[in-house]
């Protein structure tokens, strides 16, 4: 599989990544490789066998409606940024 | 030229669950900012999910009140995007395995019945709130991780007064079931258009746009009538609809478009790793079966049938729990149900209207209420100072019978008072007389209201009247 430069810049946008161009030649490269390596995988007969959601078989694990410790203001804030009276600040938004 | 309206809605509902769908802070409402988070909700690295099972059971419970099946195998996606009030870069919600399909909810249209059918019903966590100032945007995520379902509609709806009929329908549905608050002006129930025109006859759809910000039911009628109009006027000029999302802007009444973020739409859904799938069995569905209470369709039909009420009563009684609960509550306390249909709903709603308060908020009692009809019924007061007792009512709580021995409100109903009062007043008036004997029977009413001064509203009415015929013509 061909990856473009295009697919590239549409990937690195939605993952907010600024790359240079010597960076989108070069990915573009890496990533075609790897679809390519994993496109072996189409080589086996799949029909009978049901899309896989998950690599461990079990499911419903479940808690209960319990309300439990939340962190303070402070302690929840402490990692960010930027903050202003208790909220998170970011920058504008729209 | 007239074209076919087709509307789709996505409505999201906040489920009342105590805490949050994927950790243990609590989903109330409000509270202080970011103070509902911990370190799963913000999204710290090395923290896992696990999922709350009374929000699949309330969403088990709304799909099978809005009459889906629930599918028996169901798988959380990662739907990704960025944005600051999703800490995690991704919703968690489902996608390829949803929790519920193929419903339908059933609303009066013009006295007819149409069916709005509901493609899917999908559980996913809300994300945070953000307050947009000029130069930066502030994030609280106290929100982010409560549990939503999505119910989708197919694109059945064909004018904006249905989709609004939709929704209050939808409402009271959930609202009957408990899974949900529904308050619109808390963002516990959001919603959603989808609209295109086409022209009639055409079985294809047109190009649509997406209205976001559709906050009550008055919004959702107004913003798609608006874009109904704005559509026609560019098909009329021979423009091209083009696809975007819109917002609509309450105060102005237009929609404009939103910032374009077609990019952001590229979704990479993908299976959640982090959460096992979930097995419904046939068992379980019959459980959350059985807690489902006697829905708003039902209720209606009943109160007609059983309580012989009007179609129209029944349909205004039926539309929120909380009336149709107080309504039948009145009931054991006085059986008559059209005069407690209408003082419910004519005095009560218009008391609780003009106070701008809510049912919950009424100290009226439904004992209170029933023994205040009873008291008109026996003749003790009449349905005029029925009315002072009821605004009294409504003020302090009071029992009608206490206000009624409190201002000494009992209707005079004793002939030989009342005979003694009349003899006066038709003596004190000899022009009014004279004008009944020569057949002026307006005249009669004068007296009456003469009568009715003199105790202050408290003579019985058809004694009154009864007495003052045999006086005048003896």
């Amino acid at each position: 599989m061909k990856i473009s430069i295009n697919d590239v810049e549409h990937v690195a946008d939605l993952a907010r990544l600024h790359l240079d161009e010597k960076e989108k030649e070069q990915l573009a490269g890496q990533l075609s490789s790897v679809l390519d390596y994993i496109d072996m995988l189409n080589e086996l007969d799949t029909k009978d066998v049901p899309p896989t959601t998950l690599a461990v078989f079990i499911d419903n694990v479940f808690r209960s409606d319990e309300v439990g410790q939340s962190l303070t203001n402070e302690v929840a804030l402490a990692n960010a940024p930027d903050k202003k009276d208790g909220f998170f600040r970011v920058p504008t938004i729209i | 030229m007239d074209r076919e309206i087709i509307i789709g809605l996505e409505t999201h509902v906040e489920l009342k669950t105590k805490s949050k769908i994927f950790c243990s802070c609590s989903a109330q409402f409000g509270g202080e900012p970011n103070t509902n988070t911990c370190p799963r909700c913000l999204a710290m690295p090395g923290t896992l999910p696990v999922l709350n099972k009374q929000a699949v059971e309330f969403a088990m419970k709304a799909a099978l009140a809005l009459n889906c099946e629930i599918l028996p195998f169901c798988v959380f996606d990662r739907k990704n995007y960025f944005y600051p009030d999703l800490p995690k870069g991704f919703q968690t919600s489902q996608y390829t395995y949803p929790l519920a399909r193929n419903g339908y909810i059933d609303i009066k249209v013009n006295g007819k019945t149409r069916r709005i059918r509901i493609n899917r019903i999908h559980l996913e966590d809300d994300a945070g709130k953000s307050i947009h100032e000029k130069n930066y945007s502030l994030v609280d995520l106290n929100r982010a991780g409560v549990p939503l379902i999505e119910i989708v509609t197919e694109p059945d709806i064909r004018s904006p007064e249905e989709a609004r009929l939709y929704l209050e329908k939808l409402k009271a549905i959930l609202e009957y079931t408990e899974v949900s608050d529904c308050r619109m002006e808390e963002g516990s129930l959001r919603c959603d258009a989808n609209i295109s025109l086409r022209p009639f006859g055409s079985d294809k759809l047109g190009t649509k746009t997406e209205i976001k910000n559709l906050n009550s039911f008055r919004s959702v009628q107004r913003g798609l009538e608006y874009e109904v109009w704005r559509q026609n006027q560019a098909l009329d000029n021979g423009e091209e609809i083009v696809q975007e999302t819109l917002q609509w802007d309450e105060d102005l009444g237009v929609t404009v478009p939103m910032r374009s973020k077609e990019e952001a739409h590229d979704y990479r859904y993908f299976p959640e790793p982090d959460l096992v799938p979930t097995v419904i069995t046939e068992e379980w569905i019959e459980a959350v079966r059985s807690t489902i209470p006697e829905l708003p369709d039902s209720r209606f039909k009943r109160f007609v049938e059983e309580y012989g009420l009007p179609e129209y009563d029944a349909e205004v009684l039926t539309a929120s729990r909380p009336v149709a609960d107080y309504y039948e509550a009145c009931l054991k306390f006085c059986p008559d149900p059209k005069a407690v249909s209408n003082w419910v709903m004519v005095d009560l709603f218009a008391l609780l209207k003009a106070n701008n308060m809510e049912l919950a908020d009424c100290l009226i009692s439904p004992e209170n209420l029933g023994e205040m009809i009873k008291l008109i019924k026996e003749g003790t007061i009449s349905s005029k100072i029925a009315k002072t007792v009821f605004e009294e009512m409504f003020k302090t709580g009071k029992t009608a019978s206490t206000i009624v021995e409190e201002k000494g409100l009992v209707q005079i109903s004793d002939e030989g008072e009342l005979r003694a009062l009349v003899e006066r007043v038709v003596a004190e008036s000899p022009k009014s007389v004279e004008d009944y004997k020569n057949g002026k029977k307006k005249a009669l009413g004068f007296m009456v209201g003469q009568v009715m001064k003199e105790t202050k509203g408290k003579a019985n009415p058809q004694l009154v009247n009864k007495l003052l015929l045999e006086i005048l013509d003896n």
